[in-house]
């Protein structure tokens, strides 16, 4: 039997006993080492341009390629940062994807039907 | 009859046939909700898309950068990069805990009917207000585009709201669903045509297109000027430019995951996974189509010119003013019929998750304590709140006119999302220690002050200059209060604060005690709601 389903004396609730299982300690693990860096990651990149164009314009205006300058492709580089955490999100979600289904595979839909 | 005039009746015999076979469909609460939870990962992904993507980002976003350069391309950037708020914060969770609106993540652990009121109150707030926007907007747009039909600003704004109302109510969630399907196909397709038709003038020379850009001539206060509008600093100005651009960062990152009318497309969707492939979808589309609003306002301003725009419609007219100057009528007349279903399939978005959370959170939850007296009842009271909310839309946008300034609306609805929602759905999933004092405080917090600081701020409190009469003048004569036009910077703040005060100065064990039941819910997707079976 898997240890999940362990008959249980404490008054503690079949989704505690979920939460406190090995399993699903290690999808919350595995979902913060990639979602809290990104969002970091995210917004710092993100917050950069607003106080760079705000507070540092003459920096922004540098003309880098013919015309363009610094600030636009500033602002065109954040679509492409963008599509690359999803891209790397929607690869780190199909392993979210299998643990959870691992832990939805060992408890019956019948133990919770009291809490619901 | 003129060519625009068909081709809007074309896109309205369209979408009524839609609406006729969806309401053949949606049987039950969660077919007329939820379309049956049955929508595909790629179709929800595009509706996202056409439910997002509203006049504002395409009429207007073309404008501000014809007129006004590098700083309309922030709005451009904030509107995408927000997505990944929405992907990697909310968008699974909601799926997973929820049922039909953003309330139902709320209510887990908490008392229900407190948060379920205040979430109920902020919900219609934010979509009354962004409605009243695109209503007025449409009015103005589609008497403005049918000049000459005899078709005034009135006329407009009941056709638009009788549509959005004849989808909702009987349609439900499946025929809004495909309205902005279909909406976001032409949206994307116009937009890209009309990209290539930019770069064909200037021989698909990129060095050419952006050396044009370069200096950019028009006429100010009479005086002829030559700006680079690439440079930074033509909207934003000294002194307080650059904290309401950051301003700006912060309502349109946090907002856009806090719209009450993109959270409910979610409820849509089978699972959370689809849920998530279905914001990745969105994310292409959307991020294409801001990158090439590039071409779009840099177009008009350089092809068409600020001189012209201001004389024929105003800045609101330069993307179709574009394609009337690159290709001719007929396809100025299929850049209007885009921006008209553009308007359609937001306000019918809107309409939708304003009477969901009317009949789901106020009616059966608040009232009702949470039971249907009778089967179907929670659905006939959607469809009545529909219809009210409709008919109040049409008779505000008539009684405010044409020329009313409510660009600031807009703004608001994004300032009441990211200060009063979100700060509450995320300590809601995340905060073991968060309960039903710290949701009502957020909630309320982050409303006023978002609010309060937008009437005293420049949208509404400055002083004319003696040409400038009525509804298109400032509503308040004196200097502002507040400096900044965008309220982000200080309202979110406050609306965590808020929500963090009102937990930790009450206690409520129940609601620690029911954290582990979301956590497990929201993560695992353990005891989602299905999708009906075929």
């Amino acid at each position: 039997m898997p240890e999940i389903l362990k008959p249980d004396l404490t008054d503690r609730s079949a989704w505690d006993r979920v939460a406190e299982s090995q399993p699903f300690k290690d999808l919350m693990a595995i979902k913060r080492i990639f979602i809290i860096p990104a969002c970091l990651f995210f917004v710092v990149y993100y917050f950069l341009l607003p106080i760079l164009v705000g507070y540092a314009p003459r920096l922004m205006a540098m003309k880098v390629w013919g015309n363009v300058n610094l600030a636009y492709l500033f602002a065109l580089s954040q679509f492409f940062m963008a599509w690359m955490i999803a891209g790397l999100y929607v690869r780190a979600g199909d392993n979210f994807d299998r643990i959870s289904k691992d832990i939805i595979d060992k408890v019956s839909d019948l133990d919770f039907t009291g809490d619901q | 009859m003129s060519a625009s005039l068909t081709m809007f009746l074309l896109f309205i015999a369209l979408t009524l046939g839609i609406t006729y076979w969806a309401s053949k469909r949606s049987a039950g609460a969660s077919g007329y909700f939820a379309a049956g939870r049955q929508i595909k990962g790629w179709q929800n992904g595009v509706a996202v898309a056409g439910d997002y993507m509203s006049a504002a980002s395409f009429l207007g976003i073309a404008g501000i950068i014809a007129f006004q350069g590098y700083d309309g391309f922030m709005f451009s950037v904030g509107w995408l990069v927000a997505y990944l708020t929405v992907l990697l914060v909310i968008a699974e969770p909601l799926r997973n805990a929820g049922k039909y609106t953003m309330a139902d993540v709320l209510a887990y652990r908490m008392r229900p009917r407190p948060v379920r009121a205040m979430a109920a109150l902020s919900t219609l707030t934010v979509s009354t207000f962004y409605m009243i926007a695109q209503m007025v907007g449409a009015g103005s747009l589609v008497a403005l585009l049918l000049k000459g039909s005899g078709i005034g600003y009135n006329h407009a704004v009941i056709g638009v709201g009788l549509l959005m109302i004849i989808y909702v109510v009987f349609g439900g969630m499946l025929a809004t669903t495909w309205v902005q399907i279909i909406k976001a196909i032409l949206l994307m397709s116009g937009t890209l045509f009309l990209s290539i038709l930019v770069m064909s003038h200037f021989h698909f020379s990129f060095a050419a297109f952006f050396g044009a850009i370069g200096h950019v001539t028009y006429h100010d206060k009479g005086q002829l000027v030559v700006k680079d509008f690439l440079e930074p600093g033509l909207r934003y100005k000294p002194p307080y430019g650059a904290l309401d651009l950051i301003s700006l960062g912060f309502a349109l990152i946090f907002g856009t995951a806090g719209l009450p009318h993109i959270l409910v497309r979610f409820y849509t969707v089978p699972d959370a996974r689809t849920a998530r492939h279905s914001v990745v979808w969105a994310m292409a589309l959307i991020g294409s189509f801001y990158i090439m609003t590039t071409f779009l306002g840099f177009g008009a301003a350089t092809i068409v010119g600020r001189d012209f725009i201001s004389t024929h419609g105003g800045n609101n007219m330069s993307a179709p003013l574009l394609a009337q100057a690159l290709a001719g009528d007929v396809f100025f007349a299929f850049i209007c019929a885009i921006a008209f279903a553009t308007i359609l399939a937001v306000v019918a978005g809107l309409t939708i998750s304003a009477s969901t959370s009317f009949a789901h959170d106020f009616w059966t939850n608040v009232i009702h304590h949470g039971r249907e007296r009778q089967a179907g009842e929670e659905v006939l009271v959607a469809r009545i709140s529909a219809f009210v909310v409709g008919a109040v839309a049409i008779a505000i946008a008539i009684v405010l006119g044409p020329t009313a300034n409510v660009a600031f609306l807009v703004a608001l609805a994004f300032a009441v999302a990211a200060s009063a929602n979100l700060p509450v759905i995320v300590l809601s999933i995340f905060w073991r220690r968060f309960n039903t004092t710290g949701a009502v405080a957020g909630l309320a917090v982050g409303l006023a002050t978002s609010i309060g600081l937008i009437l005293v701020g420049p949208s509404l409190m400055g002083i004319d200059p003696p040409t400038v009469t009525g509804a298109a003048g400032h509503l308040i004569q004196s200097k502002p209060w507040f400096p900044l036009e965008n309220p982000g910077i200080v309202s979110i703040p406050l609306g965590f604060l808020g929500a963090f005060l009102g937990a930790i100065l009450s206690r409520e064990p129940s609601s620690s005690h029911k954290f582990n039941e979301l956590l497990v819910r929201s993560n695992t997707g353990l005891g989602a709601e299905k999708a009906a079976s075929h």
